[in-house]
C-alpha cells in the first residue's frame, strides 16, 4: 500500500493528480471499517489530516476536514444537534464532514442539513475547482459526482441561514446509532420552510410538497401539521432493510418531520 | 487475663466484604492483558477460511493457492485433523472443519498459519472452496415436522383432564440473542518441544476443553495443558470450543506457536448464541386466581450441532411455568436442528425464553381474572415445601419467591419525569420526542432457575489449599470470566482460615483436577465449597499441629498468645489439603420428566419502568428494580455489578438485541447493527438483596448472576404493554411493533359481533 502524506492542499491535489484512483483518508471512521471487513484494499491512500486548508471553518465555508466534534461546538444549532448523534466521542473526534459527503450513505447524518440549506460542495483537482449543489453531488446511494483526481475541499453554506432550524433522528438506541430516519428543518422569518429527509430514499431528499404547504403561513394550524406529516410520508421513498421496514420508515418520516418542524415553530 | 494479650484484627477481605476486583482498574485503564493481547516469540498467525452459505454440499477445497503465497506455512482441512474429527461437550457431532457439508453460514472449512495476520487472512481468502448450495432448514415448525430434533423433553404431571375456569392462550417468540462479549475469540497454542502443547483459548471450563482437544489432536491429556485465560467476557459463549482445535492443529503441524484472533464479524459466527424460541402456552386458573393447569410447547432453534442444546431444552422445559405452584402441567420441549447459527449456552441457559412467555401469560391471566398481576403471582408463589410444577420435585430448601416479589414491590417508584433533557426521553440524542408524547408503563416479571448442573450429571469441583510461611494459596482450575471468582475464592478461604494473607492461583489442567464449568451459577457454590472444605481442613491441621485454638496471618494462637509462627508451622513443608467437592446427586428424569432433577433453585423479581413514544415506537427504559435471592452476598459490590450487567443484557433483549436472520444468513454481524445498550440506554437500577441463607452454599451463598438477566426481558415487555395496550408477543420489541403494529396473528378468541349485528 502506497501512502501519500501531503502537508497542504496543493500537495494533496498533486497526489491525486498522480494517483487519480487514490483513496482519501481523513478520520477513517468509514474507510477503516471497509478495510477491516476486507471490502476494500486501497492501493494508494492520501492521508489528509495535515492539510490545513481542509480544517478551515470560515463563516460560510466549512472545510471537509472539520470533525463532528467541532461541528457540535459550532454556531448552527441543527448542525450541532446532528453532530451529537454521530457515533461515540472517539468517532466524533475523528470523523469529518467531508467523509460524510464522500461516503454518501443515504443515512449520512450531516446530509439533511446541507440539503435543507441548499449547500454547495466544493471539490478540487490539480486542474482547478468546481462547485456542485448538494443534489448534483449526491447522485445515488454511496455514489457521488466526484471525478477521479478530485477531492472534496469543503461545503459552502448560503449567506442567509435561518435561526429556526432543527435536526431529528430516529434510531433504536439513545445514542451511537445509524439513522432509521433523519431529518432537518429550517424555516425563515417569512415562513419559508425547507425539509430534508435522510435514510428514506437513495439519497437525502427534500419533501417539497410538504415544504410548500407550510411555507405559505406564519402559523400552521394543527390540521395543516397533520397534512404536512401526511405529505412527508407520501414524498419519501424508503426501502425495507435490516434496520427497519419500508412501512415504518414512511410513517416515522412523517412523524419526525412534523415534530422537527414543531421545534422550529416553538416561540 | 495476661496483660500481653494481643487483640488480633478481624480477617480483612473475608466474606461479606466488597473486596475490589484486582483486575478492575487494569481493565478500565487498558493495562490488562486480555487473551487477544498475548504474544509469543516466533509465533505465527492463524486465520480461518469459512463458507458463507447456510447450507451446501462441499464439493472441493483446494489449499494450494494459499500455500503458494510467500509467508504462508500451513493450510489445513478436515483431512488434517490428527485425531477424532468431531467435537462437542456431550455429543461429538461438530466437525472440526467442514467435511462433506456446510451446515451454517460462516462454518470453518480450512485454516492457515502465516507470518503475519494480513498474510494469513489473504491466504485464507485464496483457498478455493467450491460448494453446491442446498436448501437451508431455518423454520422451527418445518424442522419439527421433519423430525430434525436433537432432544424432546416431555413433562406430564397431574391429571390431563383437570381444567380451570379461566383460560388464556398465546404464542410467543424470542429472537436469537448474541452474547457479544467485547473481547472476541482469541487463542495461542505453544508447542512444548516434546510433542505436547500449552493452549490458551476462550474457555469457561478448561477440563472439558482438554477432553475434546486431546481427542481431536490425538494427544495424551498429559501432553496438553489447557491454560486459564484472561477473557473479555463469556456469558456462556465460551462453553463450546471455537478456535482452540484449529490453533492446536497448526501448532502441532508446524512445531511453532500459533496465535489467532477473530475480528468482530468473524466473532458473530464464531461463538454460540441464545436459542431463538417459538412457544405456545395455555394457562388455566380458577376465578380466585389459583393456577390449575399449564400446557406449553417450546421449540428452540439449536442450529446444526448439538453442543449444549440437550441441556438447554431441559431447562426450558422444567422452568416453563416459572416460580408458581401448579399441579397439572404438560410441556413438550424440543431442541431442533436447523441451518441457523449454532446455539448454546447463554446466561440463563434456556430458562429465559419460557420466562418471557410464561410471565406474559401471567399478565394475561391477571387481566382475564381482573386481578392485580402481583397479587396473582403472590397467590401462586412457589416456596419451600411446594413441588416444582413441572418435575414434581419437592422444594426442600427455602425459596424466597414471595419475598423477592414483595421486596421489589416495596422499592419506591421513580418520580414521574418532567424534565426535557433529550437524554432522558425516548430517542435520546436524536431529539425525536417531546415529553408531552411520552407514556409511562410499569411491568413486573419473576424468574426461576436451577443452580448447578442437573439430571444426574456427576458434577464436582476440586480445590487445594496450601499453607506456607508466606501465607495461604488456593489452587483451582475454576475460570474467571469477569463474574468474580477472582475475589470470591480468596474471600471464602480467608474467612475459613481466619487469615487475610490468602491468594488464589488459577491452575492449568496439568496441575489440578477439574473445577467444573464457570456456568450454571455454580462456581460460588462448587469451587467455593471445595475451597471452604480445603481451607477448613488446613486450619484444623494447623491448630492440631501446634495445639492452638486460633489461626491468623501470624500463626497459631492459644489462649490469646502466639504459639507457632507460620514459618515454624510449615518448617517441614506446607500444610495442604485437597478436596473434590460434589453436590448431592440428582436424578435423571423418568419418561414423564419427573424426578429430583435439580440441586437447588434461585428466584428474582423485576419491575421495569419505561417511557414509550407510541407514535415512533421508541422506548427508554427508565429504571429496573429487582428483588434478588442471593442466599448470602459474599461480595455485595460484585453482586450489584452482576445485577446491573445482567439487567442491561436482559432489558436490551427486550428492546434492541437481536441476531437478524434471513434464511440462515446473519444480516447484522457488526456492533453497528447488532445493537448493545450504551450507558444512555442502560436503566437506573435499584436492587433489594433477599438474604435467605442457602443450607449448603458456602456461608449461605447462592450463585446469582443469571437471574438478573432472565426476568428483566419480560418485565420490560410487560411495561411496554402497559404503556401501549399492545399484545407484543415477541422480543425484541421493534419500533414498528409499537408504531405501526400488525393485527395480532394469533388472537385466540374471535371478536364477538357487535350488538345489533353488522
Amino acid at each position: 500500500m502506497h501512502i501519500e502524506r501531503p502537508r497542504d492542499l496543493a500537495e494533496a491535489l498533486a497526489g491525486f493528480d498522480s494517483h487519480p484512483r487514490a483513496t482519501p483518508l481523513a478520520g477513517g471512521t468509514d474507510l477503516m471499517v471497509e478495510v477491516n471487513l476486507s471490502h476494500l484494499r486501497p492501493e494508494t491512500v492520501v492521508a489528509l489530516r495535515r492539510v490545513s486548508e481542509l480544517q478551515t471553518w470560515d463563516d460560510r465555508f466549512v472545510g471537509a476536514g472539520v470533525t463532528y466534534a467541532r461541528l457540535q461546538a459550532g454556531p448552527f444549532p441543527a448542525l450541532a444537534e446532528l453532530a451529537r448523534t454521530v457515533g461515540s466521542p472517539q468517532i466524533r473526534a475523528a470523523g469529518t464532514l467531508g467523509g460524510n459527503l464522500g461516503t454518501a450513505s443515504p443515512a449520512g447524518d450531516a446530509l439533511p442539513f446541507l440539503a435543507a440549506l441548499d449547500a454547495e460542495v466544493v471539490v478540487a483537482s490539480h486542474g482547478g475547482e468546481r462547485t456542485l449543489r448538494w443534489d448534483a453531488f449526491l447522485v445515488g446511494p454511496k455514489r457521488t459526482a466526484l471525478r477521479p483526481g478530485e477531492l472534496i475541499v469543503g461545503v459552502r453554506l448560503p449567506d442567509h441561514i435561518p435561526a429556526r432550524q432543527a435536526f431529528g433522528k430516529v434510531g433504536v438506541r439513545q445514542a451511537m446509532v445509524i439513522a432509521t430516519v433523519n431529518c432537518c428543518v429550517v424555516r425563515d422569518e417569512e415562513g419559508a420552510t425547507r425539509v430534508a429527509m435522510g435514510a428514506v430514499g437513495p439519497t437525502v431528499l427534500r419533501a417539497r410538497a410538504a415544504e410548500q404547504l407550510v411555507s405559505s403561513t406564519s402559523r400552521p394550524s394543527p390540521s395543516m401539521l397533520e397534512e404536512f406529516q401526511r405529505l412527508v410520508s407520501d414524498e419519501v421513498v424508503p426501502i425495507t432493510d435490516h434496520r427497519a421496514t419500508e412501512r415504518y420508515r414512511r410513517h416515522a418520516a412523517g412523524v419526525l418531520a412534523r415534530r422537527t418542524l414543531e421545534r422550529c415553530l416553538a416561540p | 487475663m495476661s496483660e500481653t494479650l494481643v487483640r488480633r484484627p478481624p480477617v480483612r477481605g473475608g466474606v461479606g466484604a466488597s473486596v475490589p476486583r484486582p483486575d478492575g482498574v487494569p481493565k478500565v485503564t487498558g493495562r490488562f492483558e486480555f487473551l487477544g493481547d498475548m504474544h509469543h516469540e516466533d509465533m505465527l498467525w492463524g486465520a480461518t477460511r469459512r463458507a458463507w452459505v447456510p447450507h451446501a454440499r462441499l464439493v472441493r477445497v483446494d489449499v494450494t493457492p494459499a500455500l503458494a503465497m510467500p509467508g504462508v506455512h500451513a493450510a489445513l482441512t478436515q483431512d488434517d485433523v490428527p485425531g477424532h474429527r468431531y467435537q462437542g461437550q456431550a455429543v461429538t457431532d461438530q466437525p472440526v472443519l467442514a467435511e462433506d457439508e456446510v451446515r451454517y453460514w460462516g462454518e470453518p472449512v480450512a485454516i492457515v498459519a502465516a507470518d503475519d495476520p494480513e498474510t494469513a487472512r489473504r491466504a485464507a481468502e485464496a483457498i478455493v472452496v467450491e460448494v453446491e448450495e442446498l436448501d437451508p432448514l431455518t423454520d422451527l415448525d418445518v424442522a419439527l415436522e421433519r423430525g430434525a430434533v436433537f432432544r424432546h423433553v416431555p413433562v406430564r404431571r397431574g391429571d390431563p383432564d383437570a381444567h380451570g375456569e379461566v383460560v388464556v392462550e398465546g404464542t410467543y417468540v424470542t429472537a436469537t440473542q448474541d452474547p457479544a462479549a467485547l473481547g472476541t475469540e482469541a487463542g495461542l497454542a505453544v508447542p512444548d518441544g516434546s510433542g505436547g502443547i500449552d493452549l490458551w483459548g476462550p474457555t469457561q471450563w478448561t477440563h472439558i476443553d482438554l477432553k475434546q482437544l486431546a481427542a481431536c489432536l490425538a494427544l495424551d491429556p498429559a501432553q496438553l495443558r489447557v491454560q486459564p485465560c484472561r477473557l473479555g467476557g463469556a456469558f456462556g459463549s465460551r462453553e463450546d470450543l471455537s478456535l482452540q482445535t484449529h490453533i492446536g492443529m497448526l501448532a502441532l503441524r508446524l512445531g511453532r506457536p500459533v496465535k489467532m484472533v477473530y475480528d468482530r464479524h468473524e466473532s458473530f459466527v464464531g461463538h454460540v448464541k441464545r436459542h431463538g424460541a417459538l412457544m405456545h402456552y395455555r394457562h388455566e386458573a380458577d376465578r380466585d386466581g389459583t393456577l390449575v393447569r399449564v400446557d406449553a410447547r417450546i421449540l428452540l432453534d439449536g442450529g446444526p450441532y448439538q453442543l449444549t442444546s440437550n441441556a438447554v431444552i431441559a431447562n426450558s422445559t422444567y422452568f416453563a411455568v416459572g416460580p408458581y405452584r401448579c399441579d397439572h402441567v404438560t410441556v413438550d420441549g424440543y431442541a431442533l436442528r436447523t441451518n441457523n447459527p449454532p446455539s448454546g449456552a447463554m446466561r440463563g441457559f434456556g430458562a429465559n425464553q419460557p420466562c418471557f412467555a410464561a410471565e406474559a401469560q401471567m399478565d394475561r391471566l391477571a387481566a382475564a381474572l381482573g386481578m392485580d398481576p402481583l397479587e396473582l403471582r403472590l397467590r401462586n408463589a412457589l416456596g419451600q415445601g411446594d413441588r416444582l410444577p413441572t418435575t414434581g420435585q419437592l422444594i426442600e430448601h427455602p425459596l424466597p419467591t414471595d419475598e423477592v416479589i414483595r421486596s421489589v414491590a416495596a422499592i419506591p417508584l421513580p418520580d414521574p419525569a418532567d424534565d426535557d433533557d433529550p437524554l432522558h426521553l425516548p430517542g435520546g440524542t436524536g431529539m425525536t420526542t417531546p415529553r408531552s408524547r411520552v407514556v409511562r408503563g410499569v411491568g413486573y416479571a419473576v424468574g426461576l432457575k436451577n443452580l448447578q448442573f442437573s439430571e444426574g450429571f456427576d458434577d464436582y469441583a476440586e480445590a487445594r489449599v496450601e499453607l506456607t510461611a508466606d501465607g495461604a494459596v488456593v489452587h483451582t482450575a475454576a475460570i474467571e470470566v469477569g463474574q468474580g471468582m477472582v475475589t470470591i475464592i480468596e474471600q471464602i478461604a480467608r474467612s475459613a482460615l481466619g487469615m487475610s494473607n490468602v491468594r488464589v492461583e488459577f491452575d492449568h489442567t496439568g496441575r489440578i483436577g477439574s473445577a467444573g464449568s464457570t456456568s450454571a451459577s455454580r462456581q460460588t457454590q462448587m469451587a467455593g465449597n471445595a475451597t471452604l472444605e480445603a481451607a477448613t481442613a488446613v486450619r484444623e491441621q494447623a491448630l492440631a499441629a501446634a495445639g492452638g485454638d486460633d489461626l491468623d496471618d501470624a500463626g497459631v494462637w492459644r489462649d490469646g498468645a502466639l504459639v507457632a509462627s507460620l514459618t515454624e508451622l510449615t518448617a517441614n513443608g506446607p500444610l495442604t489439603h485437597h478436596v473434590r467437592y460434589r453436590h448431592r446427586p440428582t436424578d435423571q428424569p423418568d419418561a414423564d420428566g419427573q424426578g429430583e432433577l435439580h440441586v437447588d433453585f434461585c428466584v428474582a423479581a423485576h419491575r421495569a419502568v419505561v417511557d414509550v413514544d407510541p407514535d415512533l415506537g421508541l422506548v427508554r427504559v427508565v429504571e429496573i428494580a429487582i428483588g434478588q435471592d442471593v442466599g448470602r452476598a459474599l461480595n455485595p459490590q460484585q453482586v450489584h455489578g452482576q445485577i446491573e450487567g445482567g439487567i442491561a443484557q436482559g432489558m436490551a433483549h427486550a428492546v434492541m438485541e437481536e441476531v437478524l436472520l434471513d434464511r440462515g444468513v446473519i444480516r447484522n454481524p457488526t456492533l453497528t447493527d447488532y445493537l448493545l445498550p450504551t450507558c444512555l440506554d442502560a436503566p437506573h437500577v435499584e436492587a433489594a438483596l433477599v438474604e435467605v441463607p442457602s443450607p449448603w452454599g458456602p456461608f449461605g451463598a447462592k450463585g446469582m448472576a443469571e437471574l438478573p438477566t432472565m426476568s428483566a426481558t419480560p418485565a420490560v415487555a410487560a411495561a411496554i404493554r402497559a404503556a401501549t395496550g399492545l399484545p407484543l408477543t415477541r422480543v425484541p420489541i421493534r419500533p414498528e411493533d409499537i408504531a405501526v403494529p400488525d393485527p395480532p396473528p394469533d388472537d385466540p378468541e374471535p371478536h364477538p359481533p357487535e350488538a345489533g349485528g353488522r
